[in-house]
């Protein structure tokens, strides 16, 4: 009873590991990277370390796999002329020592199971066992199935049974399932512990049964991931290419494509060298149509083909033809060039040749890269250079440092010198990170050593990481409100902990009145509002440098203390009215005359894949501008005497990689919306009503009450103007008219995080930005998009309208589209409630973190209001007695309320 | 056992206190701890705290009895090191049995006194299974890193020692508690698994682990959340953290847990950090006013005291804790109910 019981008591049901940190493999995760070069079978170079007994070099092997990104470290001792319990026990405990090592989980691979057995006893996280099957049998598979339970680790099935390994699609799916029903039913193994390894056989081996490899595995990976509830599935994924063995061109390629295809059909893990991949995206067109023709089984003659085209592959080098004239100059003038131009093709050539050149390595980094940063960081400074193009610098920067690092690493002498360590994170709640990012890569360019948190850092983690890394200066990022608050919690906290470092605020949400009025007066020592990425460089070096930095400082707290002093002084000559009295004027629409459209399909409508296509036409690119720091509108802005060339080239790359998401459908889009029977009770509360279930419409028992509360301006007003809520939009219950109103949510970020952490792991930060602005672009298309088809053909009041996409940004259109957390409606606690009504995360998986932000981070939701009256407001800032009066009507604590309103309390 | 969890799901459990601090209390001598049992014993025994329930049963019980009159609900028996593995420092192995069977016996005969005047707050005795005094995951040599003091083999079959005394002797609950080398706490539910399957029995079981430091780690190293992901392969009544740090100081590794588990969560910090002197001197009122923050932020289920707490500070967090509701655990304890 209890052993069933544990499959069934978790309300996540997700994949989660341990080393000494946690890994938890959610349907968001990225496909997770499985080490594979700890493994006595699969390298040679590891055989012989572990073979000689020189355990501190196979130390070393596993410390390269996880700095090259694994996430779980394979390791195999099975080879006839080692004792592989022995080594298995000696190499794992040493790895325990080593803490780099011992963050990840670790897979105890052996085909024995004494080995795995002895490898279970000594490690102290939650593994991974590679592999058990049906192969002996059912009482043996149950009595080790069993044991591995009680170790408390996961473990990887064999798709073999009595008979043999599974090799065609009926068999992968047969032994799965049954081997998953045994695992579920009589051990009462949790389901999300399980991972299939279904066979990755070769492809393209000129065998008539072979060619059919690829497409069952992946559809046998389908139907597993369809059909057995929160399991894995798994494989070793060079076993595809083993008949290219020799051309790596052909090798990275196939390994790519066969990825692509079997992670969209569920495979969430695998064994991959990081190195023999290609990028999906990077594949020449030929060559990608030849693999697919092989992997996919598309032509009889598939594999002749690509074999005919391998032989010139091989041949050929990666460069395009382009005017290399350049390559015949100077080194310096080459590395300078590379840098400024972005051009990452020969850079690691020229930094060999800079490094034969030099006594010691990191003379390359301190002379030739800085040389060529230093003009970098000159143009950028006089304008010549513009974002965009810094951050591509940085990108070959970045790979010219990669590549030197095991140098200077193998010097070890006395530690390279930075300018300076800055910590950065976004805050808890939060999960917006590209201003962050963008700072980041600004200031690593001017050789400050950057430790990046990532996001939904929670102040203890920051506080102590920065003493931990000892670090300079503490940055901090967040867009939605909620992490204003985050940020005052973190300067309090640093105060009390007497902290003397600098700290930097940024962020969309942020601004200088915010720093000052709210968080400089809680920290004594310097904190300062950054408004852009170029301001970032000098702020930090005047912060930093010995002999400016105490003026520096108290020029910024006196600026910041007399801004303060004068904000609060024009805020004090605002008056408010109390609550009722901005009740009684109250938006006054005329009830009797107004038309009010029943919509034609009343209900909650889902899209579960929608066309990225269709929304290209209706980006607004204005604001991605903004993202880079690139002020204009658009399109003007592509032809502006100063950033015009710097635009016109951003958006070129922009459409490049736009047209690749779409065309390769590398995001999923979603959206929900509905649209219900609404009226207004008590002057500012919303009452919808809606369908439980299937149910008629007609049948009472069937409707469900869902209510948003709704903020009204309290500033007086001059005489005639009111003080407007959204609920004044919507009919009053009293005037016994029947009004409408809709609410929505979508997302266009499925995807985002894959991709731009792929080219993070590449070093391309560039692009990495480039795909969360983009993403970022195609969730508010898509709520333009979907605000127009509510218009035309759902709701249907507004059937002729016809505008372009310019007059879309400009609203032109009657009814708005409100947001919870925008002005009109601050409170972000209202998402919880169209969550509700919605069911948004059960229906398109877009959650909401503990800040209410929504996850993943390319997501829009709001109301649709659509009386011809309705228009957008700022609710402003609000007085106590609207406080206390919406926590009572919403039954929470008056101090949630407060927390979640504080940036719209007047003081 | 459905009144464990019954209770459990309406209130915050109070668990007991320190027992070393209360029982040094006595100034007990060489001879005290002796006993007229042990006058001729080989070695010296003063200090092994868990020998005096067999040579000072009156007072353990008196300690017991101090916390359930401060308001304790569970209270924990006095056998922290009474495994062969921290023993054999005492030369005393042989004895495990009968110490974890005798102190369970006292800890149930002094509920019971309770439990007989009131049924309507039922008392319970939770098993103590300390970590050992070695750890597995780590080498007691710093020019081996590879060495290990001890094998999970010898630590499992420590454990299912003193696990079978304990459950013989009576104990409602297993508490695995003070985990600061988490391989040592597998290996003890492992041993547990193990008996439990061989008597037909599903006493609950309760894991507390030890950050060690601000650095928010155990000593072998793990995270808060890696901790947790370790040792839910099996069901737990709760997990919690004790020791080490100060209520102040753990809170922030409570709320991962109480972000993260399904079970209920249990937190019993030492009474602040200790001064220069190694003593404890935070005050029963200090303590509970820490206390509160756990309450109002609703994170646990079970709350009570470590290193330094006595049973005023049982009583003033039991005080505190009647005016909360227990973190929400309903839809867990239903399925424990099958299970217990």
């Amino acid at each position: 009873m209890m052993d069933l019981d544990i499959s069934r008591r978790s309300a996540k049901r997700v994949l989660k590991l341990s080393g000494l940190e946690p890994l938890v493999v959610t349907p968001e995760s990225n496909f997770i990277n499985v080490g594979e070069r700890t493994n006595v079978a699969g390298s040679k170079r590891f055989l012989r370390f572990i073979k000689n007994g020189d355990f501190e070099s196979a130390l070393s092997i596993a410390r390269e796999q996880v700095e090259g990104g694994a996430q779980i470290l394979d390791v195999n001792m099975d080879d006839g002329l080692i004792d592989g319990k022995e080594a298995m026990v000696r190499f794992l405990n040493l790895i325990m020592a080593e803490p780099d090592i011992a963050k990840i989980p670790i897979m105890i691979d052996s085909s024995k199971w004494e080995i795995i057995e002895a490898g279970l006893q000594v490690v102290q996280g939650k593994c991974v066992v590679n592999s058990i099957s049906l192969k002996d049998g059912e009482d043996t598979f149950i009595k080790q199935a069993k044991l591995i339970k009680r170790y408390g680790a996961a473990v990887i099935i064999m798709a073999f049974d009595e008979i043999g390994q599974a090799d065609n699609y009926e068999r992968r799916i047969e032994i799965a399932k049954r081997s998953y029903d045994i695992l579920v039913d009589t051990v009462g193994f949790p389901a999300e512990d399980i991972i299939f390894d279904l066979n990755i056989f070769p492809v393209a081996t000129g065998m008539e049964e072979h060619r059919d490899n690829a497409v069952h595995f992946i559809e046998a990976t389908r139907w597993v991931r369809e059909n057995l509830p929160y399991c894995n599935v798994s494989g070793g994924v060079s076993n595809v290419s083993f008949s290219f063995r020799g051309n790596n061109a052909i090798r990275e390629a196939m390994h790519s494509v066969f990825l692509y295809h079997a992670i969209k059909a569920g495979m969430n893990l695998g064994i991959v060298n990081p190195v023999m991949l290609e990028v999906y995206d990077d594949i020449p067109k030929n060559l990608l149509e030849h693999v697919e023709d092989v992997m996919l089984n598309r032509r009889a003659d598939a594999t002749e083909r690509l074999l005919d085209l391998s032989t010139t592959i091989k041949q050929t080098s990666k460069g395009k033809v382009v005017d290399n004239e350049w390559r015949k100059g100077p080194l310096q003038d080459r590395i300078t060039r590379a840098l400024v131009k972005g051009v990452d093709e020969f850079i690691l050539e020229d930094i060999e040749e800079a490094r034969k050149s030099v006594d010691r390595p990191i003379e390359v980094i301190e002379t030739f890269l800085m040389i060529g940063m230093n003009r970098v960081g000159d143009l950028f400074g006089s304008g010549k250079m513009f974002l965009p193009q810094v951050v591509k610098s940085a990108r070959v920067m970045k790979k010219a440092v990669a590549y030197l690092l095991p140098f200077i690493e193998e010097e070890k002498d006395e530690n390279s010198s930075s300018a300076g360590k800055i910590l950065l994170a976004t805050v808890k709640g939060d999960v917006h990170d590209i201003g962050k990012n963008i700072v980041g890569v600004v200031l690593a360019c001017n050789n400050y050593e950057i430790i990046d948190l990532g996001v939904m850092v929670p102040p203890e983690k920051i506080i102590s990481e920065a003493k931990k890394h000892k670090v300079d200066i503490i940055g901090l990022s967040g867009l939605i409100t909620p992490s204003l608050e985050e940020m005052v919690i973190l300067a309090k906290e640093m105060q009390r902990q007497k902290f003397k470092l600098p700290l930097l605020i940024g962020g969309a949400t942020t601004s200088r009145a915010h720093t000052a009025v709210k968080i400089d007066p809680h920290y004594e020592n310097a904190v300062v509002h950054v408004n852009d990425a170029s301001r970032a460089v000098n702020i930090v070096s005047d912060l930093l440098n010995q002999k400016k930095s105490r003026t520096f400082v108290d020029e910024l707290k006196n600026n910041y203390s007399e801004f303060r002093t004068k904000f609060l002084e024009r805020q004090v000559t605002k008056t408010y009215i109390p609550i009722e009295k901005a009740r009684s004027n109250k938006y006054k629409v005329d009830w009797k005359t107004t038309a009010i459209v029943k919509p034609k399909q009343l209900g909650i409508h889902q899209f579960d894949d929608f066309d990225l296509s269709i929304l290209v036409d209706y980006i607004d690119w204005s604001p991605f501008f903004r993202s880079w720091d690139l002020f204009g509108k658009y399109p003007q802005i592509l032809t502006d005497d100063i950033v015009g060339e710097q635009a016109t080239e951003l958006f070129n790359d922009a459409q490049e990689m736009l047209s690749e998401l779409v065309s390769k459908k590398l995001l999923k889009a979603k959206a929900v919306f509905g649209l219900f029977k609404a009226n207004t009770i008590n002057d500012d509360d919303i009452e919808v009503m809606h369908l439980n279930g299937q149910a008629d419409l007609e049948s009472s028992d069937a409707i469900k009450h869902v209510t948003f509360r709704t903020l009204r301006q309290q500033a007086k007003k001059a005489e005639g103007k009111p003080n407007y809520a959204l609920a004044d939009f919507i009919a009053p219950k009293e005037e016994n008219i029947e009004d409408y109103m809709g609410a929505f949510c979508v997302c266009t970020g499925f995807g985002t995080e894959e991709l731009a952490s792929e080219y993070e792991k590449n070093l391309d930060d560039y692009n990495s930005i480039m795909v969360k602005a983009l993403s970022d672009r195609l969730a508010e298309a898509l709520a333009e998009y979907l605000h127009q088809t509510v218009r035309k053909e759902y709701w249907c009041y507004d059937q002729g309208e016809s505008l372009t996409n310019e007059e879309l940004i400009k609203e032109k259109y009657n009814g708005i589209r409100p947001a919870p957390g925008y002005p009109a409606c601050p409170d972000h606690l209202e998402k919880e409630t169209i969550w509700q009504l919605l069911d948004v995360e059960n229906r398109i998986g877009v959650k909401l973190t503990e800040s209410l932000a929504m996850w993943p981070a390319a997501s829009v939701s709001g109301y649709y209001f659509a009386n011809e009256k309705a228009r957008y407001f700022g609710v402003g800032k609000i007085k106590e007695d609207q406080l206390i009066d919406f926590a009572k009507r919403k039954n929470i604590s008056i101090n949630k309320a407060r927390k979640w309103l504080i940036t719209n309390l007047a003081d | 056992m459905s009144i464990l969890t019954e209770a459990l799901k309406k209130r915050i459990l109070i668990l007991d206190g320190a027992m070393g601090t209360i029982l040094q209390q006595n100034n007990f001598s060489e001879s005290d701890f002796r006993g007229s049992r042990f006058k001729d014993f080989h070695k010296p025994l003063k200090g092994n705290n868990e020998l005096l329930s067999l040579t000072q049963p009156q007072a353990v019980a008196k300690v017991h009895r101090l916390y359930l009159n401060a308001g304790a609900d569970i209270i924990e028996t006095n056998t922290f090191s009474a495994t062969s593995i921290a023993m054999a420092d005492y030369g005393m192995e042989n004895l495990v049995y009968e110490l974890n069977y005798e102190s369970a016996k006292i800890a149930k005969q002094v509920t019971k006194e309770f439990n007989d005047q009131n049924a309507d707050k039922p008392r319970f005795v939770a098993g103590a299974i300390g970590p050992t005094n070695k750890t597995a995951s780590m080498s007691p040599k710093v020019e081996d890193p590879g060495y290990r003091g001890i094998t999970f083999e010898e630590l499992r079959i420590a454990y299912k020692e003193q696990v079978k005394a304990l459950v013989d002797g009576g104990v409602d609950i297993l508490m695995v508690e003070t985990v600061f080398d988490t391989l040592n706490a597998k290996a003890a539910l492992f041993a547990i698994q193990e008996v439990k399957e061989e008597l037909g029995i599903e006493t609950p079981v309760m894991i507390s682990g030890t950050i060690t430091d601000a650095s928010g780690r155990t000593l072998s190293g793990q995270t808060a959340e890696a901790f947790l992901i370790s040792v839910s392969h099996i069901p737990l009544l709760s997990i919690g953290f004790n020791c080490a740090l100060g209520a102040n100081q753990l809170l922030p590794y409570i709320e991962v847990l109480a972000r993260k588990t399904p079970f209920a969560v249990s937190a019993y910090p030492n009474a602040g950090l200790p001064n220069a002197f190694g003593n404890y001197d935070e005050t029963p009122e200090l303590f509970a006013d820490q206390i509160k923050e756990y309450l109002e932020k609703g994170l646990i289920n079970i709350v009570g005291g470590c290193c330094g707490t006595t049973p005023n500070h049982i009583k003033a967090i039991a005080a505190l804790a009647r005016q909360y509701k227990p973190r929400p655990v309903d839809i867990l304890l239903e399925t424990l109910e099958h299970i217990i």
